[in-house]
């Protein structure tokens, strides 16, 4: 039978309003119990360790690409009009207030996000959350609250090092192969890079990416059909969500940052 | 109050479906009691009712006198601390060793010295013959093994009430027989309550004391085991006698194979 058009528009904005504030309840929950975390950050600085061990190999390895491919692109723009002494500040701002933050954000979701819900998915496929419910022990408290701050405390420290390496790299083709003056490079990003309008911004960046991305990978993974299906759908809805939050997230954030 | 778990006029939903209906079962202190019946009749539904993880739409269940239903969060989770759960497929945590799943609830809710805890630990452990066990993974064991871990993980708080849910299922003859062993002597070692939701005839009968048969959501027999092996109830005669057809028709309920062949009359 076709479906009235506008009464399926209608059904759709009511799940997503519904949705919408089911993960807000959820978020709160998450907020609630992280209280208890100040009394054992074991569990959240092994989670740290967990996520970055997890994480850091392809970050850095995609920074000095990124970066590579900044010195390159850099320097090509910027010698048509004889300003390649400009690359360091270019590459260095590149990276410190976007590509850092997002490309991070979204290697961090691939990587340990997708990692996060397949792991709480099934968790909950094998019964071990109400298994620790049976056992008095809230889940949200013991097992997603460590992850998500940990995911929150880890993303700006990835981003911070896809930067660096990026820079190193952008170091390496524009001044070591191409032949930009090395002081330059140097100098003029020592100018032109400031610490609260760039740096800081991007680390504000990072850290609401941090935010969503960890927070929608817990979320699907606690939400997900306990089936393998199950996991496996909402691992990929990880990624898709995750991805989208983020770049919308850069675009309203760099719309109030850098008016 | 003789009866540790007391289940009165429950009735309970999924969605339209009607799961379980005006249940009453009474689960005294000390005992061993069976809760057996089909796939799909409601067994663990009520483990679930019991522990709090489900809510009736009526009816009430109390453990140690106190409602499940109507304590908040807080009073349910010291309410669960009497209790233990053994899981159809262990439930174990994959990612800590034996010795750490056992050790989690005690981790968790007391303040023991590491020296201790390792002794209480060990000591569980020994109780299901699995000591030498105890720096392996879950994935390194074998499905017996892991309801025995489980198991030493259920009695870790030594609880008042302690629930398995289809215990045997899965196992070896021998696996089976010295599951069922434990369950009979830990619950007689503890003191405790046991609750053992199976469709298991043998073992079951072997340890429990009292047994409830379960059918569509009501308790269609109850007795001891040797009253069940005697009964002449046709549900509890199919299922103890393990015939094909019965009550429980072999057949899912629907259209005939006439009818689906076209064998019908015009």
């Amino acid at each position: 039978m076709m479906q009235n058009p506008l009464a399926a528009f209608g059904g759709w904005i009511r799940a997503s309003v519904a949705g919408a504030g089911y993960a807000a309840r959820f978020f709160i929950a998450v907020l609630r119990a992280s209280a208890g975390l100040w009394r054992r950050p074991r569990l959240v600085s092994d989670q740290i360790h967990f996520i970055g061990n997890y994480s850091l190999v392809i970050i850095a390895v995609s920074g000095l690409f990124v970066g590579f491919v900044l010195g390159l692109q850099g320097y090509n723009i910027l010698n048509r009009y004889g300003s390649e002494q400009a690359l360091g500040v270019m590459v260095a701002l590149s990276l410190v207030r976007e590509l850092g933050p997002v490309v991070t954000a979204l290697l961090f979701a691939g990587r340990a996000g997708t990692s996060l819900t397949a792991e709480i998915g099934l968790m909950k496929a094998g019964e071990q959350l109400a298994a620790m419910e049976m056992m008095a022990v809230n889940p949200i408290e013991r097992v997603l609250a460590p992850r998500f701050w940990a995911g929150v405390i880890a993303m700006p420290v990835l981003a911070a090092v896809f930067s660096a390496v990026g820079v190193i790299g952008g170091y390496i083709v524009g001044v070591q192969l191409i032949g930009v003056d090395d002081g330059a490079f140097w100098s003029q990003m020592q100018n032109g890079v400031d610490l609260w309008d760039d740096i800081a911004n991007g680390v504000i960046k990072s850290v609401v990416f941090g935010f969503a991305v960890t927070f929608t990978a817990l979320f699907q993974g606690y939400e997900a059909q306990p089936t393998p299906e199950g996991v496996a759908r909402a691992t990929t809805r990880t990624v898709v969500i995750a991805s989208l939050l983020v770049l919308w997230l850069d675009f309203v954030l760099t719309a109030f940052m850098f008016k | 109050m003789p009866n540790l778990v007391e289940i009165r006029a429950l009735h309970f939903n999924y969605g339209d479906r009607p799961i379980l209906s005006d249940l009453r079962m009474d689960f005294p202190r000390g005992k061993v009691i069976a809760v057996m019946g089909g796939s799909g009749s409601g067994k663990t539904t009520i483990l679930r009712l019991i522990g709090g993880q489900l809510a009736p739409q009526s009816g009430e269940v109390s453990v140690d006198g106190q409602p499940v239903h109507a304590l908040d969060t807080v009073g349910l989770y010291r309410l669960r601390r009497k209790m233990g759960m053994l899981f159809q497929h262990g439930a174990l945590f994959t990612d800590l060793t034996v010795f750490e799943n056992v050790a989690f609830p005690l981790r968790e809710h007391t303040q023991l010295p590491e020296e201790l805890l390792r002794d209480l630990v060990l000591m569980k452990l020994h109780a299901v013959g699995l000591r030498n066990a105890a720096r392996l993974k879950p994935a390194e064991i074998s499905g017996g093994m892991a309801r025995r871990v489980a198991l030493a993980r259920a009695i870790a708080l030594d609880p008042q009430l302690i629930m398995y849910d289809e215990p045997f299922a899965g196992l070896d003859p021998i696996s089976m027989g010295v599951t069922a062993n434990l369950i009979r002597r830990l619950n007689d070692a503890l003191g405790s309550t046991s609750i053992l939701v199976s469709h298991d005839v043998h073992e079951s009968f072997l340890i429990a004391d009292y047994v409830y048969f379960l059918s569509n959501g009501a308790i269609v027999a109850e007795g001891t085991p040797d009253e069940m092996r005697q009964s002449q109830d046709p549900y509890v005669k199919q299922f103890v006698h393990a015939q094909g057809d019965g009550p429980v028709p072999f057949h899912y309920p629907g259209r005939t194979l006439a009818d689906d062949l076209g064998l019908g009359a015009p």
